[in-house]
């Protein structure tokens, strides 16, 4: 199964192969390839050729089966789904079964997309490496020494490698993003409110989205157009209506306007201020203008970050107590609490428990107003500094992370680890979207690792962006594929 | 079977020092004490071997993010989310609910249409 999505399903409707083809022979893929890679804890092959038989029928029958009809999808598991387990690569969910689907994955299935299996990631979306996952570390398809990035590792690996048409990830500080970037895929964070978040394992709850992780940016923009839209499930999902990016994507960004921050040509790799020196070469010849802004608070991002996503994530994960669902300690125990705190403890792996800990002191008495309060404030003025950028471009260009991938068990200290989102925790701090699009290779070490670069766009600028970015990707060259 | 709620926190004196103007110095004098108050605050039981190797990837980290002191905040509302939002209410109409089966197949453990728990002595340790 080569192609993108749209080519998968144009086939598939034009009757020149089946979906049950197309599932079989992704399952085939997934049985020999994933083995060395370990990009899904749980592939639904019963379900998955069943939902192919429906789709046939239906063209055989010459229903309307649904823009996605028949195309394999994998989803990360931190998105709820009936069939299969959810486990947010966490011991703590190893056997949980969601009673309901999210609504992003309903939307998909009520398109005609099957879901072909569930995706590892970093333990409960937290982790820029997917060292954390619970099920083993998940490994590069450009060269399995090295990490697929992270927190959405998993679908990213899984689409790079051709295990899928497209996956679904979630991205609170640059989850779909960076691991996009450094398997060569397209990553679309959308903005803040855009899709629904009802069936997604909640971390940071004023920072996380649902968003694609794809071939091409026409497939991007077509999921994004059908999770995309309000939903009574989840009060946080904005009413506005939907721009619809596909009509845009052909149209020709002579005269938009590109930013391009000082601040985000700082201590990348040689070859990742390359590729953007590229990229931006690539923006100027296809008629966009370019423009200098300024975003000085981008080196603040990571402190503002965590100290707001673990905050909310100490208080999100206040729900895994062992006694409803998730993980119980066994033995017996002199209280409630010793009960819950042994649960916990051996449910959550250590950066969860790092992550945790660390939310629970900023917001501790004493401590709110000096952490907690501040970093809100922080936040206003990097929405700000971004309004300010905004107002002088339709994008904002950069790197998505400062290097190429890394070693597994490459980088061990958790700051050091934290640092790799400098580039993209920002998007999500003032809600804004934002697209990784493959840009080019390090070569310096012997082998091909992808460099992605990352577009920003203002607060439902969605459709925009995704233009933008089809520009690119077109003058730029699609992406390419691991040996 | 006994039904229960996870206890509210309850207020105990801190160890941790009050005066927190000065986010990098109480980065520094985070003492193992503390980060036992935290873990228990979190619900998370922490061996003692533990609590000096959380303590420095605490401190690493929280040194790092003392560089907020040098950010000029004054007169700044606080930002909670990205989005200027309204509370949004539906109609108040019964609508598909979940069975008592499908709700309970996740629990560890269940005696008919209850959640079984260990019985446990005492009150709230924290």
């Amino acid at each position: 199964m080569k192609g993108d999505l749209v080519d998968i399903r144009d086939k598939i409707a034009r009757r020149e192969t089946t979906a049950r083809a197309v599932v079989q022979s992704t399952l085939d893929r997934i049985a020999s390839e994933d083995r060395a890679l370990n990009s899904f804890h749980e592939v639904l092959a019963e379900t998955a050729l069943a939902a192919a038989d429906h789709v046939d029928a239906g063209i055989a029958a010459g229903r309307n089966i649904g823009e996605l009809a028949g195309v394999p999808i994998a989803v990360k598991d931190n998105i709820a789904t009936r069939v299969g387990r959810t486990t947010c690569s966490s011991r703590m969910l190893e056997n949980y079964r969601s009673p309901f689907d999210a609504t992003a994955v309903e939307r998909l299935e009520r398109a005609g997309a099957i879901i072909i299996g569930k995706t590892n990631m970093d333990e409960f979306a937290m982790g820029s490496s997917c060292e954390t996952c619970a099920w083993g570390a998940v490994r590069n398809p450009w060269d399995t020494g090295r990490i697929p990035g992270g927190s959405s590792g998993g679908s990213a690996v899984a689409v790079a490698a051709n295990l899928c048409a497209a996956a679904l990830g979630s991205d609170t500080g640059g989850s779909i993003r960076q691991p996009a970037a450094l398997c060569g895929v397209v990553g679309l964070k959308p903005s803040y409110g855009r899709i629904s978040r009802h069936g997604l394992v909640a971390f940071g709850s004023s920072l996380d989205q649902i968003g694609p992780i794809t071939h091409s940016v026409r497939d991007a923009a077509l999921l994004y157009r059908v999770m995309a839209g309000d939903d009574p499930l989840d009060s946080t999902c904005a009413p506005e209506a939907v721009d619809d990016p596909l009509p845009l994507l052909e149209q020709p960004i002579k005269g938009l306007r590109i930013g391009i921050p000082a601040q985000y040509r700082k201590g990348n790799s040689p070859a990742v201020d390359a590729a953007l020196a590229r990229a931006t070469e690539s923006f100027r010849t296809i008629g966009a203008t370019l423009v200098d802004v300024d975003l000085p608070l981008t080196d603040v991002g990571i402190s503002t970050y965590y100290v707001i996503a673990p905050a909310e994530a100490s208080s999100n994960l206040a729900r895994f107590d062992g006694i409803r669902y998730g993980h119980r300690a066994s033995g017996n125990f002199a209280d409630v609490n010793a009960l819950l705190s042994a649960s916990r403890a051996e449910g959550f792996g250590a950066e969860v428990q790092r992550r945790i800990m660390l939310g629970t002191y900023v917001l501790s008495a004493g401590y709110y107003d000096a952490y907690y309060r501040r970093a809100l404030q922080v936040r206003r003025l990097i929405k700000n500094e971004f309004d300010a950028a905004f107002a002088h471009c339709d994008a904002i260009l950069g790197p998505t992370a400062p290097t190429a991938a890394f070693p597994i068990g490459g980088v061990t200290d958790p700051l050091s680890m934290y640092l790799c989102d400098v580039y993209t925790v920002n998007t999500n701090i003032a809600g804004i979207c934002g697209i990784s699009l493959p840009a080019g290779f390090d070569e310096s070490t012997g082998t091909r690792l992808p460099i992605g670069i990352q577009l920003q766009a203002p607060a439902f600028a969605d459709a925009r962006l995704l233009q933008i970015a089809h520009a690119f990707e077109r003058a730029h060259g699609g992406r390419e594929h691991p040996a | 079977m006994m039904l229960f709620h996870q206890a509210p926190f309850r207020r105990t004196p801190h160890t941790m020092p009050l005066n927190s103007s000065t986010m990098s110095n109480a980065a520094e004098s985070l003492t193992v004490d503390d980060v036992r108050h935290v873990a228990r605050l979190a619900r998370l039981a922490m061996a003692e071997d533990r609590l000096p190797v959380m303590r420095d990837s605490l401190v690493a980290i929280l040194g790092h993010i003392a560089q907020l002191q040098a950010v000029d905040t004054r007169d700044l509302e606080p930002m909670a989310q990205p989005l200027p939002m309204r509370n949004r209410l539906r109609a108040d109409e019964p609508g598909k609910t979940m069975s008592t089966a499908e709700l309970l197949a996740n629990a560890p453990k269940t005696e008919g249409d209850f959640i079984a728990v260990p019985k446990v002595l005492g009150g709230d340790s924290a």
